[in-house]
């Protein structure tokens, strides 16, 4: 009757050998299968072999399933994958579509995929074509600029990421003036570089824009900007003001309740009838306007998240202390409030830069933008899986290193209450 | 006039100023544009107003669940678009959920596989732009379907193919028998429910609720297939040739790719939002509550359906409402694939060919708003009547 009973640690000896031979068993089944696409059990009938797999290693899965076995890791095995019979059939049934997914994914990214050439002709695998990539790689990144000006963008960049080094690496005192410059005076310093026009460089209109660094662009200033619009509309929606009041509240709530892509065709086709006859607003700017408005207005609601959280005792505090509306907002309830509420304004943040693609209904093409220029390409037809999985692929670096930078800031700047 | 009276003057004077700049500030600049626009709309000879909506709209809506062509009113376009919105709202919504609540759950699983396979679906599909999902679907997964002549069939009922998919009609013959035979059904239900609570409350008995409602609602339109007339045929699609190289579908319902990549975008993005809600509210029930629940005797079933799901769907529900939200408004991406939604038809088509920016863009505007509002206010009603009611 030794067979039959439970698995528990008398039996250990006979069990485990057993169990750990059939789950490997029918890992390495699925494994072969889906890489040499051989089956070891066919020569059984064909629905048998089908489930052999999953019947053996459930099977291998109980026999192993032996609490406080005196083995550390089999029972953390058990613990984590393998807690029940049900729990054991999921692991499985996720272990096999992941090993079976691995193969054509491998084949299509790398092993049948294409690297080298300069042309659609020079991509015979069946996998991807990352020539396709290579070859438009400078109209992602830069768009329609000039390629003999790219250096300028780059520049831009450059400075941008050696002054947020230094400020890294100095001390409190200065790093304020660094901060100061980086807000104030390093925007638009930039622009007049990528732009151009005078101290010879030569002039580069906005339409030319394009690709990745339009994408940096438009985050970085409706950043700069939606922030500070935001903390003043929050403040307004609380402030004691009724006209004030309402009319934040007016503001908030109609850009919250419209999709941006209506906000961006206002400002496409609506906005130019709102202005006299013959002014002309650059598009971008329109566009940076309509983009910065409407994320202030979830930022907005996010601080005031924060303001509403505070303690009413800091605000008595603050007054007691003989201090002004705005003394008390700058110094007292502002830096608390922003503090709590720092995963919101991530949030928003990375919104924003996942909404920036959307500029394309105003015929503005970033990166997503570009690829849809690449794939109509008569001499590239057929690209569209490689330059959205690319796309993506950059997206989801730099949204995900976001997510996590402000998890850590969240952690760092965490001080009990 | 003592020192304390002109100090609260001062402060009213003082309160008076912003305001009264501000609204100046707003109103001047709202006439200012108002007079830009009329100026721009003089030149260009149009004049405001709405009469343009009872015109003819001479353009076609590739799909639309009510009657429409060509010679039917902007106006009637319009509602063509409001119901594609909402349609694919819809359908997202419902998959999102679904999606959604499995992936929260599956996120506390105690497998660690499963658990782990969860998470990376949330932190893949929440970090990349919608957009570029929809374009991925459409342009580069959808795409890949095969030729009408090589569909993917489903049992000779439904095809998947590049031109989207083909599922069979439902043809009623007194449907609307049917549809009061499920109304009464459901009335019946909410009165064997109260009836229940009202046993439970009373005399302490548990009534098997569940199984009761379930076959009143199998039983009583059962009936009316079996004696009052009603009936269900489908209509299959069938391959046809159009050419020789050619082939088609006929018959059933198409279902175009452009709303399969929009609801699968859509769905997708939104259920890793609702799925961190839902993990969030489980999560937000505090142990002790599942502990006393199991000290007064319940068994496993009846925590999660009396104490733990209560208590974690009124953290759920609000933000989850919003996502709701957030999704009918990016339905409006679809513009983007040429779906025929709202922003498409109207601010797209109509636009164009009416050159009607402000009234156009203003009624999309408004459209969106009160659905918002709709929404928001609905948000509000659930919760009041979930709140914690304290006696």
């Amino acid at each position: 009757m030794n067979l039959i009973a439970k698995p528990s640690k008398k039996n250990i000896k006979t069990y485990l050998p057993i169990g750990v031979v059939l789950v490997s068993f029918s890992l390495l089944d699925v494994f072969i299968n889906a890489f040499i696409s051989y089956n070891i059990l066919g020569f059984l009938p064909s629905q048998v072999s089908y489930f052999s797999p999953l019947i053996l290693g459930f099977i291998g899965l109980y026999l192993i399933r032996i609490d406080f076995s005196g083995f550390s890791s089999l029972d953390n095995l058990n613990k984590n994958i393998n807690s029940s019979n049900f729990n054991a059939v999921l692991s499985l049934i996720t272990l096999f579509i992941l090993i079976k997914s691995i193969p054509p994914l491998l084949n299509w990214f790398v092993l049948e995929a294409n690297f080298l050439g300069n042309s659609k002709e020079d991509c015979t695998g069946d996998g991807a074509c990352w020539v396709f990539i290579r070859v438009w790689f400078n109209r992602f990144m830069y768009g329609l600029y000039p390629d003999a000006e790219q250096w300028r963008i780059n520049t831009a960049f450059i400075m941008l990421f050696i002054i947020v080094g230094i400020s890294f690496f100095t001390s409190e005192k200065l790093k304020k003036y660094f901060i100061l410059f980086l807000v104030f005076v390093f925007p638009f310093l930039g622009i007049k570089l990528i732009s151009g026009g005078s101290f010879g460089l030569e002039y580069v209109e906005s339409a030319a824009w394009g690709g990745l660094s339009l994408t940096f662009i438009i985050s970085a200033f409706a950043i700069l900007f939606c922030f500070p619009i935001g903390v003043f509309l929050a403040l307004g929606r609380r402030s004691s003001l009724p006209a004030i009041k309402y009319i934040s509240i007016g503001f908030i709530e109609l850009w919250r309740g419209v999709p941006l892509i209506t906000v961006l065709f206002m400002s496409a086709v609506m906005f130019p009838m709102f202005l006299p006859d013959g002014t002309f607003i650059d598009k971008l700017i329109r566009v940076l306007i309509a983009i910065t408005l409407f994320e202030a207005a979830y930022m907005a609601e996010v601080v005031r998240g924060g303001l509403q959280a505070l303690p009413k005792g800091q605000y008595e505090a603050a007054k007691s202390l003989g201090m002004g509306y705005w003394k008390m907002n700058a110094l007292i309830i502002l830096p608390q409030a922003l503090k709590l509420v720092i995963p919101g304004i991530a949030n928003t943040l990375l919104a924003l830069v996942k909404d920036t693609p959307l500029i394309f209904v105003v015929g503005l093409m970033e990166l997503a933008g570009m690829i849809g220029l690449a794939k109509t390409n008569p001499k590239w037809l057929g690209m569209a899986m490689e330059g959205y999985v690319f796309a993506g692929l950059v997206f989801w670096v730099i949204c995900y290193a976001m997510s996590r930078y402000s998890q850590n800031l969240e952690k760092k700047l965490r001080t009990e209450r | 006039m003592s020192l304390k009276k002109i100090n609260i003057e001062n402060n009213k004077i003082r309160d008076l100023i912003p305001q009264v700049l501000t609204i100046i500030v707003l109103i001047s600049v709202i006439i200012y544009f108002a007079t830009n626009a009329q100026i721009n709309m003089g030149n260009r000879g149009i004049s405001f107003g709405f009469g343009f909506l009872n015109q003819e709209a001479s353009f076609d809506i590739t799909f639309s669940m009510i009657e429409y062509d060509g010679s039917h009113s902007y106006g009637r376009a319009f509602l063509v678009g409001l119901l594609n919105t909402l349609l694919v709202s819809v359908i997202g919504i419902f998959f999102a959920t679904v999606v959604g609540v499995f992936v929260g759950i599956s996120r506390l699983s105690n497998n660690y596989l499963i658990a782990k396979v969860a998470e990376w679906y949330v932190e893949i599909f929440r970090n990349i732009p919608l957009i570029l999902q929809i374009f991925f679907w459409y342009f580069a997964a959808l795409r890949a379907l095969p030729l009408p002549e090589n569909g993917i069939s489903f049992n000779d009922i439904s095809f998947l193919t590049i031109k989207g998919l083909y599922v069979p009609k439902f043809i009623w013959t007194n449907f609307n028998i049917f549809l009061l035979s499920v109304i009464s059904a459901f009335i019946s239900i909410y009165f064997i429910n109260s009836y229940s609570t009202k046993q439970r409350e009373q005399f302490g008995k548990q009534l098997p609720t569940t199984t009761i409602s379930l076959i009143t609602l199998i039983l009583i339109p059962l009936i009316t297939f079996l004696f009052l007339g009603v009936s269900l045929s489908f209509e299959y699609p069938v391959l046809k040739q159009l050419s020789s190289t050619v082939y088609t579908f006929d018959g059933g319902v198409s279902i175009i790719p452009e709303l399969i990549a929009l609801a699968l975008a859509l769905s997708m993005y939104t259920a890793t939002f609702i799925a961190e809600n839902v993990r969030a509210g489980i999560l937000g029930v505090s142990k002790g509550q599942k502990e006393a629940a199991a000290s007064i005797g319940l068994n496993k079933n009846q925590i999660l359906k009396l104490v733990v799901m209560p208590q974690a769907l009124r953290i759920i529900i609000p933000p989850t409402t919003n996502q709701y939200l957030n999704l009918t408004k990016n339905s409006s991406l679809a513009a983007a694939i040429a779906y025929p939604d709202i922003v498409l038809v109207f601010a797209g088509t109509a636009l164009m060919q009416t050159g009607r920016a402000i009234e156009i863009i203003s009624i999309t505007m408004l459209t969106y708003l009160t659905l918002s509002i709709l929404i928001s206010m609905f948000m509000n009603w659930y919760n009041k009547k979930m709140a914690i009611k304290e006696k």
